[in-house]
């Protein structure tokens, strides 16, 4: 199992004639997803790496079955767009649009909301569940089937911590970037309630940043998990009143900050790893202190599921 | 985008919020002509895109055009929290009764809009305790309606025709919010004047705040820019690159918001001091790399860190953006580059051709540039 999407999700890519759209079809592809139409108004009867395109999601939905989608459209354009996958039954929408704005995406949340469907997003590089689906924009190479829950708001960030999870031998169920947008679809907490639910997954990492409430918030949810939490947290160095690169990064009226979130994080029980490439040490420490007598973890174990990282060298530092 | 008082205002008149009679100056010959106009006396406030103004000194009274003179030329050309005085609004005093905050903001853990107000106006919203703030959220869907801005008002504890102006006023700062995408609208003080008696109070924006969502500026042309930052980091925004200026002296340059976060807190954990923060882009093409670079060297800081991991970003192509600018102009400080993900060996190999340190560990490569800039400070 993993959460929100697996071998059996069905893909519409929306926007696939563009540039973006077209490269990352092809990419999804590759990795072995289930890509099974795009959409592009008015390009309607063309292919895209053997994709179907179509004018309308009504259409690609009644003839191939989609019931996942992933947003390449510009970001103007992207509340129609999303609106369009919604309202054709779309249940799992991945929003890799950046730039959308902010009241756009709290219209968006709200038509989720009323067709209760699930929005990964705005300004993510998506979701994948290794070796099942991948869903964004994220490198094919650096990911591993495994027990570990990574939940992230920021790409290459998550991608340096789920490489050194591959590189340790610690595989992911499924990692999901919920956007470093201010009005995103996911919150920690949904994604966290996911893990914990799931069977298959064993730990989690949590890799927030600076700005809002979301990781206090977490941490709340995290004091009544059994699955042990390690979490990263950016932005230690970064001043007050500055937009450090996403729209949610960013300390305002003395709120947000490293200190407040490291404590809760703490209070909450989660290890807090002061480096990126501590995280997998400190997940092997808390995977074999939650199973009294077991050195080897089942995580461990099952990581290294395929080649991609089978040939690399450990970092020294690790 | 945040807009000047001045035009938070111009908005809030046009959508029916009261303002006091007044208007912005751009020399003090100016500011005398609008508070004979206006009447004596008058209030003469610096335009700055920073709160907190008035204690910092950016707001003063005169009693006559001529002292309004004086006092503005004193004014013109001050600094003010790190910004240069160059307009004043020049408003008619307000006889003040009571003072109220309302705002409208994002919740963005709500994923809505909330509607913000106190009876404790006048000072910065942060500093009053919780159980003085009325809350409420509104359904986008929807928007504010008034029976809701009626209770608001109440919990306020307002009565008679102040309360029904300021729920009137709610409504329309809500309406403002939506028309102009707004990330933030406040009147902090909206004022309660005796006016002339009882049932003819008058109840008037202050103040104004309006700051509008930069993502969503494409639909607001009309709309005159008001760029914040500085120099440099308004030339990095108009290459598409997201930069911060800092006050250290290793230039940084990362793919990724996290990931160049992550790259600051790691320099500072050596002791290294980053000059800047530079978010490359998850998939930024060589060129607007190279401009980006060009921009740090002209920083002039004693070394230079870039940390890629590259996953849509290709290593070769980043190793070329660094080539393209140390063959054309140069690059006069130790470089320390950190290169790891797709096509990583041949980046590599075109780096240390041209005798440029690639590492595949942010620790190592994290030390290494903090000692080529003279070690931890």
């Amino acid at each position: 199992m993993a959460i929100y999407i697996d071998e059996k999700t069905k893909v519409l890519v929306q926007g696939i004639t563009g540039n973006q759209g077209a490269f990352h079809a092809k990419q999804m592809l590759a990795y072995g997803t289930r890509v099974v139409a795009g959409t592009s108004p008015g390009k309607g009867g063309q292919e895209v790496e053997g994709v179907p395109v179509y004018d309308t999601v009504e259409e690609a939905v009644s003839a191939r079955g989609a019931n996942a989608s992933i947003i390449f459209v510009p970001a103007a354009a992207a509340k129609d767009t999303i609106f369009d996958a919604i309202d054709n039954g779309i249940k799992t929408v991945v929003a890799i649009t950046e730039g959308i704005p902010v009241q756009d995406a709290m219209e968006i949340m709200a038509f989720a909301r009323a067709h209760e469907a699930v929005v990964i997003g705005p300004n993510t590089f998506g979701i994948i569940s290794p070796g099942k689906c991948k869903i964004g924009i994220m490198p094919n190479q650096i990911y591993t089937p495994g027990r570990v829950g990574v939940v992230a708001r920021s790409g290459t960030l998550s991608y340096e911590i789920a490489n050194s999870l591959t590189e340790a031998g610690l595989g992911q169920s499924t990692v999901v970037g919920m956007g470093g947008d201010r009005v995103v679809g996911l919150s920690f907490i949904n994604v966290l309630k996911k893990f914990q639910a799931d069977p298959d997954t064993e730990a989690v990492v949590l890799i927030g940043e600076i700005g809002g409430r979301a990781e206090e918030e977490a941490a709340e949810y995290i004091k009544g998990m059994t699955k042990p939490v390690v979490a990263y947290l950016a932005g230690k160095a970064a001043p007050p009143g500055k937009r450090m690169g996403h729209a949610g990064a960013i300390i305002e009226r003395g709120r947000g900050t490293f200190e407040s979130k490291v404590k809760a994080l703490e209070a909450g029980g989660a290890a807090v790893a002061e480096l990126p490439w501590q995280v997998p040490e400190l997940l092997k420490a808390r995977l074999a202190a939650s199973k009294p007598g077991g050195g080897e973890t089942a995580a461990a174990k099952n990581g290294n599921g395929n080649g991609a990282s089978g040939g690399r060298k450990k970092r020294s530092r690790e | 985008m945040k807009l000047y008082e001045h035009l938070a205002k111009e908005v809030f008149a046009k959508n029916g919020i009261p303002t006091p009679p007044g208007r912005v100056a751009m020399n003090p010959d100016e500011v005398a002509a609008v508070a004979k106009e206006v009447g004596a006396p008058v209030a003469i406030k610096a335009q700055i895109l920073a709160g907190g103004r008035g204690k910092a000194g950016g707001i003063k009274f005169a009693d006559n055009p001529e002292q309004a003179r004086a006092v503005a030329k004193e004014m013109f050309g001050a600094d003010l929290k790190g910004f240069k005085i160059d307009r004043l609004l020049v408003e008619k005093k307000l006889k003040i009764e009571n003072e109220l905050y309302v705002g409208v903001a994002v919740d963005a853990a709500a994923k809505q809009p909330l509607l913000i107000a106190s009876a404790s106006g006048g000072m910065s919203i942060e500093e009053v305790p919780e159980k003085d703030i009325v809350k409420r959220p509104v359904d986008v869907t929807w928007g504010l309606y008034p029976y809701a801005a009626r209770e608001a008002v109440q919990r306020l504890g307002l009565t008679g025709t102040p309360a029904k102006k300021v729920a009137d006023i709610m409504v329309r700062l809500y309406q403002i919010f939506r028309a102009y995408d707004a990330e933030l609208v406040e009147i902090n003080p909206l004022i309660i004047s005796a006016g002339a008696g009882p049932g003819q109070e008058e109840v008037i924006a202050a103040d104004g705040r309006l700051n509008v969502d930069d993502y969503a500026l494409f639909r607001h042309k009309d709309l005159p820019t008001t760029d914040e930052g500085t120099a440099l980091e308004k030339r990095v925004k108009a290459i598409g690159l997201a930069y911060v200026e800092l006050d250290g002296d290793i230039a940084v340059m990362a793919n990724g918001a996290g990931m160049a976060m992550a790259t600051l807190d790691i320099l500072s954990r050596y002791g290294g001091r980053p000059a800047n923060f530079l978010d490359a882009g998850g998939g930024a093409s060589s060129e607007p790399m190279a401009q980006a670079i060009d921009v740090l060297l002209s920083t002039k800081p004693t070394a230079m860190l870039i940390n890629i991991f590259g996953g849509i970003t290709r290593c070769d192509e980043v190793a070329k953006a660094i080539l393209s600018v140390k063959n054309s102009r140069g690059i006069p400080v130790p470089l320390v580059v950190r290169l790891v993900g797709t096509n990583e060996a041949e980046g590599v190999r075109l780096l240390k051709e041209a005798g440029i340190s690639a590492y595949r560990s942010l620790d190592e490569a994290a030390a290494k540039v903090v000692a080529a800039a003279g070690g931890a400070k």
